[in-house]
C-alpha cells in the first residue's frame, strides 16, 4: 500500500474511528486500525468486538492494499503533524512495517497482517430506515443521562429503542433508567421503522454516536436485526451489537395519577438547586424541597460542613409537602428541559415524581425521591 | 532489653513498687517480675498483644481447660487459628493444618472458633487501651499500637507504669494475659511485644537498638517474608548486622523501595506515627469445605448464608457497602476474587447474595473449590443505602421481608427463621 492524503481528512476520520479502541486490550489486533485503500480512498476501521466504526476518506492511492497499525499511535502521530500538510502512508514489501511521513517527519510502524482483523458486519437486518440527525441527536441527548451504569442491571446500560402508538400516531421512543431516574423521548417514526424489534443499545455505541450527529443537515440511515444496528451517517459507518435482554415494562413505572402539580422556571430552580447543593457531600446530594402554596424552599443539610436554603416562588396550589431528590439526578433533568417552564407531578413524598417539559410535550422523566 | 544495672530506674509489674536498689525481687511483695530499664521514663511508643487470644478467653470461660492443651480451629480441614501455650509445647502453631496439629498433639481439645465473643472480648480490651490514650491504632481484634506520649500528667505516670498497670487491669477486669512492648519506634516496640510471652514486658531503649539488632535473622523486619529471605540467603544477607554495614544507595539499587525499608529498619530508624485509621475497609465472611465443592447449586447454599452473616455485621455496625466481592479458592490453592460496584450502597443479604451470585454463575466452571467467601467493601452509612427502584419494585418487598426476618431473629434466635436457600442444611450438632 502506498498513499497520499491530506492531514486534516487523515485526522478527522481517524479521531472517529481510534476512539472505539480501547487504551487496554488483550488481543493485540483489537489495538489497531484497519487501513485498506481502493480507488480514490483510504478506509479506517476500529472495532473492541462490540462495536465497529468505518470511515472513508479522499485519498490519491498510488499502490492499492490493507494493513493495521496501532491506533492511538498512528492518532498521536497525525495529530502532531503541521496544519495544512500531506501524509505519505507506505507499507514495507513484507507488509510488516508501515511508514508515516510528512515533510520532514518520518516515522515507521509495525504492522498486523489485515487479513487478522475481525469482521463485525455479517448477518442481515431485517429494518431500515432514515432519520434526521436532529431527531436522533435529540433522542439520545434526552435520555442518555438516565443509562445505568450497574453492571448487575445489564439491561439498563443502554437505551431501548422501539416504535409505539401515542395519541394515534406512531412515534420512534427512545428510553433510559437506572432504577432512579427515567427519561423518554419521542419523535415521529420514520418510514421503515414500523414493527422493528424494540432494541437496547449499549452506553458506549450511544455516546460514540452521539459525536457523529453535529451536522443538523445529515440524514441518518439507520438499519437494526434482532441483534445488531448498522448507522449509516454521510461516509461514517457504525455497527454495533445490542445488548442482549429484556428491557423492563417501563410503562408501569411512569405515574398517571399524580394529582399534585408544581410549575418551575427551569432556569431559576436549576440555579438554585445548584447552589444549594454546593454545600452538600458527594455522597448523597440531597436536596429536600418544602412546598407551600406560591412557594417552595430548598435545603441541604451536610453534618460535615453546614447548611443551605433558598426560597424560590413557584406555581403550586395544593396542600403543603416535603420531598428529597437527588439534586445531581434533578439537574440532569433539568439541563435536558427546553422551555422556560418545567412541571412536576408529585404524589406524595416516597412515590415517583413525573418531570415534563412544557416546551417539548414528547420528552417526559420520572425521578425516584430520597428519604430526607 | 531490661539491662540489669541496678541504677536503672525500675519498678515492679505485680505491686508497681519503684524499686531503687539493684535487688533481684521486689522490696515490698517479693515478687520476681521486676522491670528495669535505664530509658525506661523516656519511651512512649508500645505494642500490645493479647497472648494466644482466642484460646485464653476459652480457658477463661471454661476453667476445666486451664491445665489441656487448647486448639481453636474449624473442622477437620481447617487450620488452626490460635494454640493456647501448652500445645504450642506440643509444636502445634497458628496456621498449621489442623490434622498435622492433632498428630503433634493427639490430647488436645479443639474448639471451633467463637468470633462474636472473641470479637467482644477483643472491643473490651481496646475501649480500655483507648482509656490510656486517644491514640490507638489496631492491627488486628486482639494487638494495637498506643502512643502515650504527653499522657504523663493525664495518668500522673510516666508510660511505662501506665502500661504495666494496664497489662494488670486486663488481667484482673477482663481475666486474659497481654504482652506489652516499649519503645520509641513502632518496628521494635512490635518485636518488644514478643520477646517474653506470654504476660511480657519488654523495653528496647534507642542505645541498645542497633546492638539488639545485630544478631537477629532478618525475617525479623517487617516485609521480609519467605520470599524475599530466600533472595536475601541469596545474596549472603542472613542477619540485620549484614545489613547494618552495607549502604543505603546499594540497598536501594539492589531490593528498591524494600531496600531502603531494610537499609532504615536494620539501623533501628522507623519514623511511621501511630495512627488512628481503625475504621473497617470492609465487612466479609467466608468459609473452607470439608470437602471441596465445584456443584453451582451447592455453593449457592453457602454464598446465601454468608450473605446474611456480612448482611448481619453490616447492621450491627450500622454501615453500608456498594462493592460486592466474591472470594474462591480452588482446590490447588489459588484465590479468586471478582468484584462488582452497585449504584448505590446495600446494607441487605438479597442485594449482596444476587449480586454475588452473578459473579459466581461465571466462576462455577466445574472448578473445585475449598473456600468460598462473600464481602462488601467502600463503605458509609447505611442511610442512603437501597434506595427504592424504578424497575424492581419486588426489591423494595424483598427489602421489607429481610428487615422482618431480622426483627424476628432478634427476638427468637438465629435459627428462628431462615430461606428456603439454607433450609436444612445446618448440621444440627458439629
Amino acid at each position: 500500500m502506498r498513499i497520499t492524503l491530506e492531514r486534516s481528512n487523515l485526522l478527522k476520520s481517524l479521531n472517529h474511528v481510534h476512539r472505539v479502541v480501547e487504551r487496554r486490550n488483550t488481543i493485540p489486533i483489537l489495538s489497531n486500525v484497519l487501513l485498506r485503500s481502493d480507488g480514490a480512498s483510504l478506509e479506517m476501521k476500529a472495532t473492541d468486538l462490540d462495536l465497529e466504526i468505518t470511515e472513508a476518506t479522499p485519498a490519491q492511492v498510488e499502490q492499492s492494499g490493507a494493513t493495521t497499525v496501532p491506533a492511538h499511535l498512528l492518532y498521536d502521530i497525525v495529530r502532531k503533524l503541521p496544519d495544512g500538510s500531506e501524509v505519505l502512508l507506505a507499507t514495507n514489501a513484507e507488509g510488516t512495517a508501515m511508514t508515516v511521513a510528512s515533510g520532514r517527519s518520518k516515522f515507521s510502524l509495525q504492522c498486523l497482517p489485515q487479513s487478522d482483523f475481525p469482521d463485525l458486519t455479517a448477518g442481515s437486518f431485517s429494518h431500515s430506515f432514515r432519520l434526521k440527525a436532529t431527531d436522533l441527536k435529540m433522542l439520545i441527548d434526552r435520555t442518555q443521562f438516565a443509562i445505568s451504569t450497574e453492571e448487575t442491571r445489564y439491561y439498563l446500560n443502554g437505551i431501548f429503542m422501539h416504535t409505539v402508538e401515542s395519541k394515534g400516531e406512531l412515534k420512534l421512543r427512545a428510553v433510559a433508567t437506572d432504577g432512579h431516574r427515567l427519561a423518554r423521548a419521542d419523535v415521529e417514526a420514520p418510514s421503515g421503522s414500523e414493527g422493528m424489534p424494540g432494541i437496547i443499545i449499549p452506553r458506549k455505541t450511544v455516546s460514540e454516536l452521539q459525536k457523529l450527529l453535529d451536522n443538523p443537515d445529515l440524514v441518518v440511515t439507520v438499519e437494526v436485526s434482532d441483534a445488531k444496528i448498522r448507522l449509516t451517517i454521510g461516509s461514517i459507518v457504525m455497527t454495533s451489537k445490542l445488548i442482549d435482554g429484556t428491557f423492563p415494562d417501563y410503562q408501569r413505572v411512569i405515574p398517571a395519577n399524580n394529582d399534585k402539580e408544581l410549575r418551575v422556571d427551569c432556569q431559576s430552580f436549576a440555579q438554585a438547586v445548584d447552589r444549594v447543593s454546593t454545600i452538600s457531600s458527594e455522597r448523597g446530594r440531597a436536596v429536600k424541597l418544602a412546598l407551600s402554596e406560591g412557594q417552595m424552599t430548598l435545603t441541604v443539610n451536610n453534618p460535615d460542613s453546614g447548611s443551605a436554603t433558598e426560597e424560590l416562588p413557584v406555581g403550586y396550589e395544593h396542600d403543603p409537602l416535603e420531598i428529597g431528590f437527588n439534586a445531581k439526578y434533578l439537574l440532569d433533568i433539568t439541563s435536558q428541559l427546553t422551555g422556560t417552564d418545567a412541571i412536576f407531578m408529585l404524589a406524595d413524598p416516597g412515590s415517583p415524581t413525573l418531570v415534563r417539559d412544557l416546551a417539548a410535550e414528547d420528552a417526559l422523566y420520572v425521578l425516584m425521591p430520597m428519604r430526607v | 532489653m531490661p539491662d540489669s544495672a541496678a541504677q536503672s530506674p525500675g519498678f515492679c509489674r505485680d505491686c508497681l513498687k519503684e524499686q531503687a536498689g539493684g535487688a533481684r525481687r521486689c522490696t515490698a511483695c517479693g515478687s520476681p517480675r521486676l522491670l528495669r530499664h535505664s530509658e525506661l521514663y523516656d519511651l512512649t511508643l508500645a505494642h500490645i498483644d493479647c497472648d494466644a487470644f482466642y484460646a485464653s478467653i476459652e480457658k477463661r470461660d471454661d476453667p476445666e481447660l486451664a491445665d489441656k492443651p487448647v486448639i481453636i480451629g474449624g473442622g477437620k480441614r481447617g487450620v488452626v487459628s490460635t494454640a493456647c501455650y501448652i500445645a504450642r509445647i506440643h509444636g502445634v502453631r497458628s496456621a498449621m493444618p489442623m490434622f498435622k496439629a492433632l498428630e503433634a498433639c493427639p490430647q488436645a481439645v479443639v474448639i471451633k472458633p467463637n468470633m462474636e465473643k472473641y470479637a467482644r472480648v477483643g472491643r473490651e480490651v481496646r475501649t480500655l487501651m483507648q482509656e490510656l490514650t486517644p491514640l490507638v491504632q489496631p492491627l488486628s481484634i486482639d494487638e494495637a499500637f498506643l502512643e502515650l506520649k504527653g499522657t504523663e500528667r493525664l495518668h500522673h505516670d510516666p508510660p511505662a507504669r501506665t502500661l504495666a498497670r494496664f497489662a494488670r487491669r486486663v488481667e484482673q477486669e477482663i481475666g486474659i494475659t497481654v504482652s506489652v512492648g516499649l519503645s520509641y519506634c513502632k518496628f521494635l516496640a512490635k518485636v518488644a511485644s514478643d520477646l517474653q510471652k506470654p504476660r511480657g514486658f519488654s523495653v528496647i531503649g534507642q542505645a541498645e537498638a542497633l546492638e539488639f539488632l545485630r544478631e537477629k535473622p532478618v525475617t525479623l523486619i517487617w516485609g521480609v517474608g519467605k520470599a524475599f529471605a530466600n533472595t536475601l540467603e541469596r545474596d549472603g544477607v542472613r542477619t540485620i548486622g549484614q545489613l547494618q554495614t552495607m549502604e543505603e544507595a546499594d540497598l536501594m539499587r539492589r531490593y528498591g523501595t524494600m531496600g531502603q525499608r531494610l537499609f532504615r529498619l536494620s539501623r533501628g530508624l522507623d519514623e511511621r506515627a501511630v495512627e488512628i485509621d481503625g475504621e473497617a475497609k470492609s465487612v466479609s465472611s467466608e468459609t473452607t469445605f470439608n470437602d471441596d465443592i465445584a456443584r453451582y447449586d451447592d455453593l449457592v447454599v453457602h454464598l446465601r448464608r454468608l450473605s446474611e452473616q456480612v448482611a448481619h455485621r453490616l447492621r450491627k455496625s450500622e454501615l453500608a457497602g456498594q462493592t460486592v466481592v466474591l472470594k474462591l479458592k480452588t482446590a490447588d490453592f489459588k484465590i479468586r476474587t471478582r468484584n462488582r460496584r452497585l449504584d448505590s450502597p446495600t446494607r441487605l443479604a438479597d442485594r449482596i447474595f444476587r449480586t454475588g451470585l452473578q459473579l459466581l454463575e461465571k466462576e462455577a466452571d466445574g472448578t473445585k473449590y475449598r473456600l468460598i467467601g462473600i464481602g462488601v467493601s467502600d463503605l458509609s452509612a447505611p442511610d442512603l443505602a437501597d434506595p427504592p427502584d424504578l424497575v424492581d419494585p419486588a426489591a423494595t418487598r424483598r427489602a421489607a421481608a429481610e428487615d422482618a426476618m431480622n426483627r424476628l431473629r432478634d427476638k427468637f434466635g438465629k435459627a428462628s427463621v431462615e430461606t428456603g436457600y439454607t433450609f436444612g442444611t445446618r448440621k444440627r450438632d458439629p
